[in-house]
């Protein structure tokens, strides 16, 4: 894992690379492709849940428990981090720290999209 | 003129080992999470299990035949050796599962195994009340998966050893009681 990806993903991406093999040679990217399929599904749930403005926490908190299980299992770092601070403002019913935070869990993964991509394509 | 032995006295225990098949232990899986099926199902294989993996415990009560649509008795043939279960799980979660196994006369003898990535103590004390054999945190690490594997494949051994031991002693019962006959 090269310098680039330093703090954006943590020791659970090595564990995954550790179980790629001659037999499995594309094992990580498999379980990246699932998890950006399977995160879009969650970030468009999330956004059509803040945009009609009614703040249903439980709900949201539960979008972003499954989010913030598939990103740690990938060792996505930064992006667990933030959905851990939206999960906060769901329980302290802070509207705005949502909002707000939320953006940041977009940013971070449409970065660490970007970031894998390169990655998978120089391990061509 | 030799008496022919009758059938109940050669009642040798027909008790085969649990295992799949040799030495490969068959594991059920239980996950909502598509990339943590994925992941799960790759630990075990790599460490030389067999897997199935389902989406939901309402899944794998189907799958063992527990979920009351089947009557269990015609599931001899179902070899599983450990369950590993998330918790957290929309409709029956993973403790709710544990209780429905735990309760079944065919199945309550399988270790149950739950997984979970929040770290709550009053939960996983719970989960072992119940019967648990163990709680993992999430995400799993190989090493997790490894040392139950061998735990069980020891467990598996100690019970063969039984049987081959308990079958000794019948084959050597049978044998005194052929010299007895004078045969």
């Amino acid at each position: 894992m090269g310098k680039c990806m330093q703090g954006f993903l943590d020791e659970q991406f090595m564990e995954l690379e550790e179980l790629q093999d001659d037999v499995n040679p594309n094992f990580v990217e498999e379980v990246a492709t699932l998890y950006f399929k399977d995160s879009a599904r969650l970030i468009n749930s999330i956004d059509q849940a803040l945009e009609r403005g009614s703040f249903d926490f439980n709900r949201l908190d539960n979008y972003m428990h499954q989010f913030k299980g598939s990103s740690s299992s990938i060792g996505a770092s930064k992006v667990k981090t933030e959905c851990t601070m939206f999960r906060e403002y769901c329980r302290v019913g802070n509207a705005e720290g949502c909002l707000r935070t939320f953006q940041q869990v977009k940013k971070e993964h449409a970065t660490l999209r970007k970031k894998l991509e390169h990655y998978f394509q120089a391990s061509q | 003129m030799a008496e022919v032995m009758r059938s109940e006295t050669l009642n040798i225990s027909n008790n085969t080992s649990s295992l799949a098949s040799p030495e490969l232990l068959h594991v059920l899986a239980v996950d909502d999470s598509i990339v943590d099926r994925k992941f799960i199902e790759r630990l075990l294989r790599v460490s030389s299990c067999k897997v199935t993996v389902v989406d939901s415990a309402t899944r794998a009560l189907q799958y063992l035949g527990l979920d009351g649509d089947n009557n269990s008795v015609g599931f001899e043939d179902l070899k599983i050796n450990l369950i590993m279960t998330d918790y957290s799980m929309p409709g029956m979660t993973g403790y709710e599962l544990l209780k429905k196994i735990k309760e079944s006369s065919a199945f309550r003898e399988i270790p149950v195994v739950i997984m979970s990535s929040e770290n709550i103590l009053p939960r996983i004390d719970r989960c072992l009340e119940e019967g648990a054999e163990d709680f993992l945190l999430k995400p799993v690490k190989l090493a997790d998966v490894k040392r139950l594997r061998d735990s069980l494949l020891k467990a598996e051994e100690r019970v063969f050893k039984n049987i081959m031991h308990k079958r000794e002693l019948e084959a050597n019962d049978i044998f005194s009681q052929l010299k007895r006959a004078k045969i």
